[in-house]
């Protein structure tokens, strides 16, 4: 009986089609980048010492909803794209498999992107140009796989940080847990029943907050911290997951960082990983383009 | 002087007094350590609580903080384990004592210190009296193993009613020796692994673990040890459990055998895991054993709870309805079979399931998100365990009547309550898609929170009655430790396990 409750109970919930949220210009520019010089950091739960051979870029903030949609465009006129059915595909080698246990092979064609048919997307299609949700066109894009994630950055020549890249951003040198520093409080980032002004609309559990909020700002009464990482960037911890690149062998599994509005704090520190197969998506899962420091 | 000491005397002389000073001190742990995780944190509380306390809460230091905080907890259930398995099973009352004396200073030590180091700062003298603890423990254990050698003719039996070899032997003590050996070997197992911390070994949650293709054999010793020992000690707390309801008959005697070689079946498993990548097939063939062996005794449990029920009613011809009535008449007794049987939609169903579909669904799910089913799966087995000591502590304890009833159906019906929560919160995308789950997450874990929450107010009151019944100049202390034989010369003949009275 408690199950059936429960179950449908969870049938009214908030519609994220219908109800726009608060829109909010936090003022971060989601087209810019920060270098990120090479040299050694503390990397993982145990601080090994571990080098970056080279300066990189990376975004200040994740891959917004405009962005994506843009690109959408973009690539579905270059074709590199294409709708099939309520999904968006592209082509992907595929990887290399040694039916390693619970390995599963990713072969070489076409790949959930993003899906259309989500309730929680926050695009809109009409007459064959995506644009974003109104009201959520600076949150960061969700529910899109590593295939789209990784296709959005070579698009334009960049690619997805790798795990060292990705944690030496968020956390700098000196060993900090957090991109801000040793500790973590309710308005230092979007996380699981963190009060922030959304989840005060939704729940617990939250929605995206446009990316950069957490800038010191005061939005509608709501204090946030100013929460960069050492080298400026924006919600390296909580929002959204992000994907990183890495192929690694024996497995088909790809690796998020960060931490999302659906965690507890303590999956917000920079060494937690995540971890799924390369079409899953979510609405807690976004990513953030790296590009050598020459550009 | 004299009202003190003998107060002492009763909470860690007596058998009963030594239970409840470990319940009370886990309590203790649970309330204030609960105050800084969970709905607490989400209230704010935690900062204050750190605050208050001086607690130095490093980020980085976590797992390993968590790592204390489940041994500290650990030591003091085994503890209360071995009090109980010392008093009902015969042995040698210089045995009893000895062991409870070095199982007491061992789970105090590695309680107070392990937290003391992992909360309070890192002072090594601190870390060294928490690992003296636990050698306390395993030396104690050592010692339980011997005074439990079934092979001993004293121990030999010969009632027809109780599970025996021909030549006589018990094979309850039996399954008692074989779990309290295989307890010591899967101590060792962690605590090998535990030796070369600092030096090749660096500290992890297992559920941290869970996907990576390769992993060191410390590592898989780590993950061999904790699941191997939360099994043993629910293995433990059966045949506890069985031995309290004067588990016999026909069932007996296939249950015993069956969690012998259970016992061995399963620990053999979980150390093989350094070895063999199928160590789970070995697993599931010990565990099939055991808890078939389980569901032996509750049959046999709840089949006598109606038999005596309906004896006390006077009926000898009774409907399904007067049957369960009389089933459900003692929560205390009905409770530790019926979480039995609970568990297996909340952990052992949910277990199986998962293995069954593993790839097809929870390896397509997020690592996070099958961290969260593996630990709500093992949380949820130790509050069981949990919930089944402190119904038989309060039939121990004394508890009567109507206080009896309550008590035993709220540690039931909520912690029921709570574990189901939490089950269909880990599983809730086998129910609804992620972007509708708000509604579910605030429901089931409102219940959860709710649930375990007045579990704790029970046991909380059960604490505060005791304590209060320690002020008085007569209370039950004081006949408890009479009962206890503090004061009796050793005693030199042991009793057949057999032929102590089990309790009404």
């Amino acid at each position: 009986m408690m199950l059936v409750g429960i179950l449908l109970s969870a049938c009214v919930s908030f519609d994220a089609k219908t109800t726009p949220p608060p829109s909010i210009d936090p003022g971060v520019d989601p087209n810019s980048w920060v270098l990120v010089p090479a040299g050694e950091f503390l990397m993982g739960l145990h601080n090994h010492e571990t080098s970056v051979a080279y300066d990189y870029e990376i975004m200040t903030t994740d891959v917004t909803n405009a962005q994506y949609a843009s690109y959408l465009n973009e690539a579905l006129t270059s074709k590199s794209i294409k709708i099939v059915a309520d999904e968006i595909v592209g082509y992907y080698p595929g990887d290399e498999f040694r039916g390693h246990e619970h390995e599963e092979e990713i072969k070489a064609g076409d790949w959930l992107h993003v899906p259309l048919d989500d309730p929680g997307l926050r695009l809109i299609l009409e007459d064959g140009k995506f644009s974003p949700r109104p009201g959520y066109e600076n949150h960061p894009m969700t529910l899109v796989t590593w295939f789209g994630a990784k296709a959005y950055c070579e698009l334009y020549k960049w690619r997805l940080p790798n795990e060292i890249e990705w944690e030496k951003a968020a956390r700098g040198t000196d060993g900090r847990p957090y991109p801000w520093g040793e500790r973590i409080k309710p308005n230092s980032a979007n996380y699981y029943s963190s009060h922030d002004i959304f989840e005060k609309i939704t729940g617990k559990l939250g929605d995206t907050t446009p990316v950069g909020l957490y800038n010191g700002g005061n939005y509608e009464g709501y204090q946030t911290q100013n929460s960069p990482s050492p080298y400026g960037l924006f919600d390296m911890a909580g929002n959204v997951w992000q994907w990183t690149g890495d192929v690694y062998p024996d497995q088909h599994y790809r690796y998020m960082r960060g931490g999302s509005k659906d965690n507890y704090a303590y999956n917000l520190r920079a060494w937690t990983r995540n971890s799924a197969g390369p079409a899953f998506y979510s609405p807690g899962v976004g990513f953030r383009c790296l590009r050598d420091a020459e550009n | 002087m004299g009202a003190l000491t003998a107060r002492y005397n009763f909470l860690f002389r007596s058998t009963k007094g030594l239970i409840l000073v470990a319940i009370a001190l886990i309590a203790l742990v649970t309330a204030i350590w609960g105050l800084i995780s969970g709905p607490m944190a989400e209230f704010g509380v935690r900062d204050f609580v750190i605050r208050v306390f001086g607690m130095d809460i490093v980020e980085a230091e976590r797992e390993g903080r968590i790592i204390l905080l489940y041994h500290a907890i650990a030591m003091a259930v085994v503890a209360i384990e071995v009090y109980i398995i010392t008093e009902m099973m015969a042995m040698k009352k210089h045995q009893q004592t000895n062991i409870n004396a070095i199982i007491t200073f061992g789970y105090i030590f590695s309680l107070v210190f392990g937290l003391l180091f992992g909360y309070f700062g890192h002072n090594f003298i601190f870390h060294g009296l928490y690992l003296l603890g636990l050698s306390l423990m395993f030396f104690g254990g050592l010692q339980l193993a011997a005074a439990l050698w079934p092979w001993k003719k004293e121990y030999y039996v010969n009632n027809p009613d109780y599970a025996h070899t021909r030549k006589g032997i018990n094979l309850e003590r039996v399954a008692f020796f074989i779990m309290a050996v295989a307890t010591l070997g899967s101590a060792v197992f962690g605590a090998i692994t535990g030796s070369y911390w600092g030096n090749g070994h660096e500290t992890f949650l297992a559920e941290d673990l869970i996907r990576e293709p390769s992993k060191t054999i410390l590592q898989k010793s780590i993950i061999g040890h904790l699941h191997i020992m939360l099994t043993l000690i629910a293995i433990a707390i059966t045949l506890i459990v069985g031995r309290w309801q004067d588990f016999k008959g026909r069932l007996h005697k296939i249950a015993m055998p069956m969690m012998i070689v259970g016992t061995i079946i399963i620990s053999l498993g979980a150390w093989s895991v350094v070895l063999v990548d199928w160590a789970h097939t070995i697993i599931y063939g010990g565990s099939v054993l055991v808890m078939l062996a389980a569901l032996f005794f509750v049959i046999f449990s709840w089949r006598q709870l109606i038999r005596k029920g309906l004896e006390k009613r006077g009926t000898a011809k009774a409907g399904f309805g007067q049957k369960i009535r009389a089933l459900l008449d003692d929560p205390l007794k009905f409770g530790v079979g019926w979480q039995m049987v609970f568990m297996n939609f909340t952990v052992s169903g949910v277990g199986i399931f998962m293995a069954v579909k593993l790839d097809e669904i929870f390896r397509v799910w997020p690592a996070r998100e099958e961290r969260i089913v593996l630990t709500g799966h093992w949380h949820i087995l130790s509050g069981i365990i949990a919930t089944i000591i402190l119904l038989y502590y309060a039939d121990l304890a004394g508890l009567r009547g109507r206080a009896r009833k309550i008590f035993g159906w709220s540690v039931i019906f909520f912690s029921n309550l709570a574990f189901a929560a939490v089950t269909i919160f880990s599983m809730k995308r086998l129910f609804v898609s992620e972007s509708g789950q708000q509604s579910l997450v605030n429901w089931t874990m409102l219940l959860a929170d709710l649930g375990l929450a007045l579990v704790l107010v029970a046991l909380a009151m059960l604490m505060i009655w005791r304590l209060a019944d320690l002020f008085k100049g007569d209370g039950r202390w004081s006949h408890e430790l009479d009962e206890s034989g503090f004061d009796t010369p050793p005693q030199v003949e042991p009793v057949s396990a057999q032929e102590v009275t089990p309790s009404n």
